[in-house]
């Protein structure tokens, strides 16, 4: 009871500090976009929902954007730390004390904040909280409530039957226990590997799941952003690489059951064993962000279809498409429920494997 | 080329947070839970071994009691099959002790009679004795004059013997 009390609190003054810093910003007429065409562009619409931002954008209403503003943390070589609100930027028409939003077709900065330096773009160091990053803090702290709440149930209530949220998530634990640590990596190793397996199971999973969610605190593409599954493989490769046992590293240069040939002269062998151990851990990233990613975008194209008909061919055929763009996504919403769980899965079982195969030990 | 590029910031907070993440989960969490899984399935076992114990503890109970009841059957049929042997033997001797009594009474009761017999006849020879010594008497006292008189006398004499 006390964990909900302080759960209700923070996420009150969240939302107390958030909403005290809400911005309602109106445009006039002159404004940049405006002068652009107002062109419905899908592939834009899609790109900016499955890539980062530096305040999280809500809705627009008219010419109103509802924006969460969030902080923007910069080291400059030149001029130090900086740290403000992303609101300074107004939605990136705006420069700050030199720091702007890069924007630009061809811009490789396009979307960052870049500090102009005698006339041209560098990019500073930028440890900003975006909208990615507050995702993960929001997801982070729902984890750690979710699983101390259920530690503490399991140890309140020792030797009974499990209850309301412990009695949802242990078959998950239990599946992550058994038919992943253990069927992978044995009876007597499995211990020593599950915290790390539960874990990146329920961060990715919950994750997918928040990205399906589309309004805040969800409807980030968090699993499926290349530098989070790049941290995750991370995780993985150094966990593998550090508890590689003689006859896993001895494998990877002589690797029993092949034909000499394929090891002399030409180390042929070892190095396709050598490459893989890298190109394993690299895989694992992109799986999960490409499912992750394509998730959204497919759903996020059905929806588009909606507008791109009504641009097309009016308002009947708007709606006319909306049935049909609904009812794909729905379907496809449907899809992704299975492909988060199946992802989490598939990451968590693959590391298992590798662990596994990390700490074979000789027979 | 903005999507397959991780972002410094992102890798560094995803960096941080999930490291304590991982660390909080794993003694916060992951070990109380694990612990008490474990703990919880041992104890499952252990009551499902000792409940399969006293299964088989019933079963045994149970033939014994089996058992038991059998031998008290059994007990049973011998007690009663003793006692009608018990019983047809006191029956067998107390025939034969009454007939060991009555063919002992018939003999004694014959040896009376006998004796008795013996009695009375002697009795009788006594009688016969006396009365003859009577008679003779009478004859010797009567002394008789004529010898047919003494014939007469005699006769009648004999004659009250036969009335007799």
């Amino acid at each position: 009871m006390l964990k909900f009390k302080v759960l209700k609190v923070v996420l009150i003054s969240f939302a107390l500090l958030f909403s005290t810093n809400f911005v309602f910003s109106q445009h006039g007429e002159n404004h940049e976009t405006e002068e652009q065409t107002k062109e419905f562009n899908p592939g834009e619409m899609i790109m900016n929902h499955i890539g980062d931002e530096y305040g999280w954008h809500i809705t627009t209403i008219g010419d109103t954007h509802i924006t969460i503003p969030l902080p923007v943390i910069l080291y400059s070589e030149k001029s130090g730390f900086h740290v403000f609100m992303s609101s300074k930027f107004h939605h990136g028409h705006e420069s700050y004390q030199n720091f702007k939003i890069a924007t630009g077709k061809d811009n490789r900065y396009k979307g960052k904040v870049v500090e102009m330096i005698d006339g041209k773009e560098v990019r500073p160091y930028d440890i900003s909280i975006t909208k990615n990053t507050l995702s993960l803090f929001i997801s982070v702290a729902f984890l750690l409530w979710m699983f101390i709440s259920v530690a503490k149930a399991y140890s309140e209530r020792k030797g009974k039957a499990p209850k309301g949220m412990q009695s949802f998530l242990e078959p998950l634990i239990v599946f992550v226990r058994d038919d992943i640590a253990k069927a992978s990596l044995g009876e007597k190793k499995y211990l020593k590997f599950t915290p790390y397996l539960l874990t990146i199971f329920f961060f990715i999973f919950l994750n997918n799941l928040l990205g399906l969610v589309p309004i805040f605190p969800g409807g980030a593409n968090l699993t499926g952003n290349i530098a989070i599954t790049m941290v995750l493989a991370i995780f993985t490769f150094v966990i593998t690489t550090v508890n590689g046992t003689k006859t896993y590293w001895a494998h990877l240069i002589n690797t029993p059951g092949v034909p000499w040939w394929l090891k002399l002269p030409v180390p042929l062998m070892p190095f396709v064993e050598i490459l893989g151990i890298f190109i394993k851990p690299f895989v694992l990233m992109v799986r999960l962000f490409a499912n992750i990613t394509a998730g959204h975008i497919v759903a996020l194209g059905f929806f588009s279809l909606i507008f791109l008909f009504a641009e097309m061919g009016g308002p009947i055929a708007g709606y006319g498409g909306a049935v049909f763009s609904v009812s794909f996504t729905i379907f496809l919403s449907l899809l992704e429920l299975l492909v988060a769980f199946i992802q989490a899965y598939v990451f968590t079982l693959l590391s298992a494997l590798y662990f596994g195969m990390a700490t074979e030990e000789s027979h | 080329m903005g999507l397959v590029t991780p972002d410094f910031g992102l890798t560094f907070w995803m960096t941080i947070t999930f490291l304590s993440v991982l660390f909080i989960l794993k003694k916060f969490a992951w070990k109380p839970i694990l612990n008490s899984l474990k703990e919880r399935e041992e104890s499952i076992d252990e009551a499902l071994r000792s409940a399969e114990l006293a299964k088989d503890e019933m079963a045994r109970l149970k033939s014994d009691n089996e058992k038991i009841l059998q031998q008290a059957r059994e007990e049973r049929e011998k007690l009663l099959s003793d006692a009608r042997e018990v019983r047809e033997k006191i029956i067998s001797d107390a025939k034969n002790e009454a007939k060991v009594e009555v063919d002992k009474m018939m003999s004694s009761a014959k040896a009376q009679i006998e004796s008795e017999k013996l009695t009375a006849l002697n009795e009788i020879k006594e009688t016969v004795v006396s009365l003859s010594i009577e008679i003779a008497e009478k004859v010797i006292k009567k002394s008789l004059s004529s010898d047919k008189a003494q014939v007469d006398y005699a006769n009648s004499l004999l004659k009250d013997i036969e009335l007799n």
